[in-house]
């Protein structure tokens, strides 16, 4: 991990200055950028994702889930990475990955759908965005009919918002002719909502061509491919991945999630090709879990966890933490991992610097409030 | 009477019109009217048989371990809800685990489409999309086997038998049913100076055993008062204190029989009083959790909570303040009895505003569609597969909030996609002897809109202006 000092120096601000980065466009062609969002919904446990393994608490805390995590990579002098996350430890291994830790979303409270609310819609407190934060980025990207896609059945609140954003969830049925799909759409014209719902699911049909089978974590992997390898096509996707909720038998059920996103990962990097040189897929959680395991082989829900920036075009090969520490007086009211990285400034950096926009820009338009504290810096290549 | 309020209590209160009913005469009349003739256990439901015998082989038979590492070995974390598969049948001599769990998902199919079959016909819809509305906000999700193996009964004897009844009772059946209490982790909770958790700590230092606050606060957050209300961690730990020793019956080791039931052990429970939301609650054993039930289920903060979502869920994504506002205070003046919160309801102006203001949920429109089409069962048509496939399988929300109860979350591109295509698959079940111009406007009196009906009669075949009508805008809202 980086020491304290240098993480304030990575975050390269003199007191009080704004930040512009000599990348900085005003506007750009639609650029050859992607950005994918994975979120983890039920509070993924960052403490056994990227392991503390050199903290001197962290076993101890731990007790048998601590063992079950053995055998991963390591990362630095203090972090390892979960073995489950083999793929992953490759991107690290080749400066593709990085990982912030103890980071949190503004949110301090421990509801799941309050938590996933704040992390989506980008606000301080829940509910008090309407839209969400994934969306009113792709308002700021240029030109383009849809803008991004969710591989989902219906759209996450992240991407529900004003610009064009369309949805795409295999199926096993059917296919409508087009006769049909004609009289659909005369159907909708008059429906403002309907028609527009319409239209997108439409053109989301034409680039998945034929639609996979089953769904597993490599066909969605692959299927985010091809979206985002479209001439023209949407530059920003979001896959939603569920079942990190793990208050008992975490150590198999955590080993099972995180080998499903590292397949999930790896697909994508596949399936783009040259253009994983011009990705950052970021993975992030609306909270982390209890330093300490609970009483039925797993953990409760916490504070801060770890987000990943995964992705050729990411500056990796780093674990970017101001390590708060498990010992007893560290611990955020005494129970979880201490939040030392505004996720929400992470997120706005590096989806400022992946589509070379200006950094406070995005934070404003993207993340309203005000910026708290240092804006991250350098996270992603020029 | 005009059209708009029967269409209004057809379709907004109800699971749309049967070509083979006569139109109610009196809207308001025919709804009051269900709230008599509700039956909470009808035969096509009960003909499903009880779970829990399947609940009680799941430990003998080491299922429970088992199918856990199975799981966590090909845990399709990346897949909307529902979309574990079921282990395919071995043709040569069958493991017994896996006959287990096969039997276990073959009656879970079976009581989808008892579900379904059910609100087909059911002379009392409004009681039936009550059914659905606090099964939902009692939300269970069938990832885990044993919840899997009680969930028809979770919603067969904790929902129905209660929803003409006190919201305390309803409560107090939800949080000691089976399917709850593993659902979420309350039967391997331990007071850490219960008894056992001293025992254990004394002989076997290296196994933990202590709280889980799961369900504390999920029905805190959830169940009754709602997040945000004002209570702290403190509480929610006080409460899973107070809820420590509520479990299941599944012990079954040594060829004991087990109940599969509730269970309270007092090896495991907290001693001590509790203090929850600045009360203390000094009673002993079982009835301090449910003394603390009892007085959750009667806070303004729950009324105000349940107030908000009925209104949400029958009259709009966000319900005028005015009509919460009766909804609660109807709710807290009558001790939380339930149908004389439906009758405010009734009663309301806002309910019968004309327009469309509600995206029916995969369940109300498939409902409706069948309905609409005169079925009378779901023959050939697998109910579960039929609601994964658009994004809302039964009993397997994935999340303990339960579905979304928002037109964002249902009316989404490839959602309309999916409804087309199961359009098509019903009508062609449903054979020939339909006309969708007729039909049209007797399934949606007085709110079919002449741009629909011009496109219904412009269509090329009867089928395909059928689909039309079941896609319309009209009909996939409320």
């Amino acid at each position: 991990m980086l020491p304290r000092r240098r993480f304030l120096q990575f975050a390269a601000t003199g007191a009080g200055a704004m930040l512009v980065a000599p990348h900085m466009a005003l506007a750009t062609v639609p650029g050859e950028r992607r950005f994918v969002f994975v979120i983890q919904r039920g509070a993924a446990d960052g403490l056994a994702t990227v392991i503390p393994a050199g903290d001197p608490n962290y076993a101890a805390l731990r007790g048998g889930l601590a063992a079950a995590s053995e055998g991963g990579a390591k990362l630095d002098g203090t972090f390892m990475l979960h073995p489950a996350l083999a793929e992953t430890a490759r991107l690290y291994a080749a400066g593709e990955a990085l990982f912030v830790h103890a980071a949190a979303s503004p949110y301090r409270e421990r509801s799941h759908f309050d938590g996933q609310n704040v992390l989506e819609t980008g606000g301080t407190a829940p509910y008090r965005e309407r839209d969400g934060w994934l969306n009113r980025l792709a308002a700021l990207m240029p030109g383009g009919e849809e803008r991004a896609v969710a591989l989902a059945p219906t759209l996450p609140p992240a991407l529900r918002g004003r610009a064009d954003v369309t949805s795409f969830a295999p199926s096993g049925l059917p296919e409508p002719s087009d006769d049909l799909l004609a009289r659909v759409g005369r159907l909708y014209q008059p429906d403002a909502q309907l028609h527009g719902l319409w239209e997108a699911a439409l053109a989301a049909r034409d680039i998945a061509g034929d639609r996979p089978k089953g769904q597993n974590p490599a066909d969605l992997g692959r299927l985010a491919a091809r979206f985002l390898l479209k001439p023209n096509g949407p530059r920003i996707a979001m896959l939603e991945t569920s079942g990190w909720d793990t208050h008992t038998g975490q150590a198999g059920r955590l080993n099972g999630q995180l080998r499903a996103l590292d397949t999930t990962v790896a697909a994508l990097r596949e399936g783009l090709g040259p253009v994983w040189r011009d990705t950052v897929v970021l993975v992030a959680t609306e909270f982390g879990r209890t330093a300490a395991a609970n009483g039925t082989g797993g953990t409760d829900h916490g504070t801060a966890s770890c987000a990943m920036l995964l992705g050729g075009a990411v500056k990796g090969g780093r674990v970017v933490a101001d390590w708060p520490g498990l010992a007893p007086g560290s611990l955020y009211e005494g129970r979880d991992l201490r939040p030392t990285a505004a996720l929400d400034e992470v997120i706005a950096a590096a989806a400022a610097e992946c589509f070379t926009l200006d950094p406070a820009r995005v934070r404003r338009a993207v993340f309203g409030g005000v910026p708290v504290g240092r804006a991250p810096e350098g996270l992603i290549r020029a | 009477m005009t059209p708009a309020p029967l269409a209004i209590a057809l379709n907004r209160f109800g699971l749309g019109a049967r070509p083979d009913e006569p139109a109610p005469a009196d809207a308001r009349r025919w709804l009051l009217a269900q709230f008599d003739r509700y039956d909470p256990r009808p035969a096509v439901l009960a003909a499903v048989g009880p779970g829990a015998p399947l609940g009680a082989e799941i430990r003998p038979t080491g299922l429970a371990s088992r199918d856990a590492a199975r799981l966590r070995a090909n845990a399709p974390a990346t897949v909307a809800p529902g979309l574990a598969a079921t282990p395919p049948a071995s043709p040569m001599g069958d493991d017994p685990y896996q006959a287990l769990r096969r039997r276990i998902n073959d009656r879970l199919r079976a009581a989808v489409n008892a579900r379904l079959a059910h609100a087909l016909v059911t002379p009392t819809p409004f009681a039936e999309r009550l059914v659905a509305f606090w099964s939902n906000h009692f939300a269970i999700s069938t990832e885990k086997v044993p919840v899997q193996a009680m969930a028809p009964d979770f919603e067969a004897d904790a929902i129905r038998p209660h929803i003409f009844g006190r919201f305390a009772d309803m409560l107090l059946a939800v949080e000691r049913h089976p399917a709850m209490l593993f659902y979420l982790d309350q039967t391997g909770s331990a007071g850490p100076n219960s008894p056992r958790a001293i025992r254990v700590s004394a002989t076997r230092p290296e196994r933990r055993t202590g709280l889980n606050e799961n369900l504390a606060r999920e029905i805190l957050e959830l169940h009754t008062l709602g997040v945000r209300s004002g209570y702290s961690q403190g509480d929610v730990t006080e409460f899973a204190r107070a809820l420590t020793g509520w479990a299941v019956d599944e012990a079954g080791r040594n060829g004991t029989p087990t109940t599969f039931g509730f269970v309270f052990r007092e090896g495991t429970h907290e001693p001590g009083t509790r203090t929850v939301l600045g009360r203390a609650y000094p009673q002993a054993g079982e009835a301090q959790a449910a003394a603390v039930l009892q007085d959750l289920a009667l806070a303004p903060a729950t009324a105000r909570h349940l107030a908000t979502k009925l209104a949400r869920h029958f009259v709009a994504d966000d319900p005028p303040p005015a009509l919460v506002a009766r909804l609660s205070a109807a709710f807290l003046a009558s001790g939380g009895d339930l149908p004389t919160l439906y009758r405010t309801l009734i009663d309301s102006p806002e309910a019968w505003q004309p327009g469309l203001p509600k995206f029916k949920t995969p369940w109300d429109w498939t409902v409706s569609a069948l309905r609409g089409l005169g079925r009378q069962a779901p023959d050939r048509l697998d109910a579960l597969p039929t609601l994964r496939q658009l994004g809302q399988p039964i009993w397997r929300p994935g999340q303990p909030a339960g579905f979304d109860d928002l037109a964002a979350t249902w009316a989404a591109p490839d959602a309309l996609f999916q409804r087309l295509g199961l359009a098509q698959r019903f009508v062609a079940l449903a054979g020939p002897g339909l006309d969708a111009r007729m039909l049209g406007p007797r399934l949606l009196p007085g709110t079919l809109s002449a741009a629909t009906a011009m496109q219904l009669a412009q269509a090329e075949s009867g089928p395909t202006a059928l689909a039309l009508l079941l896609v319309s805008p009209e009909f996939q809202r409320r």
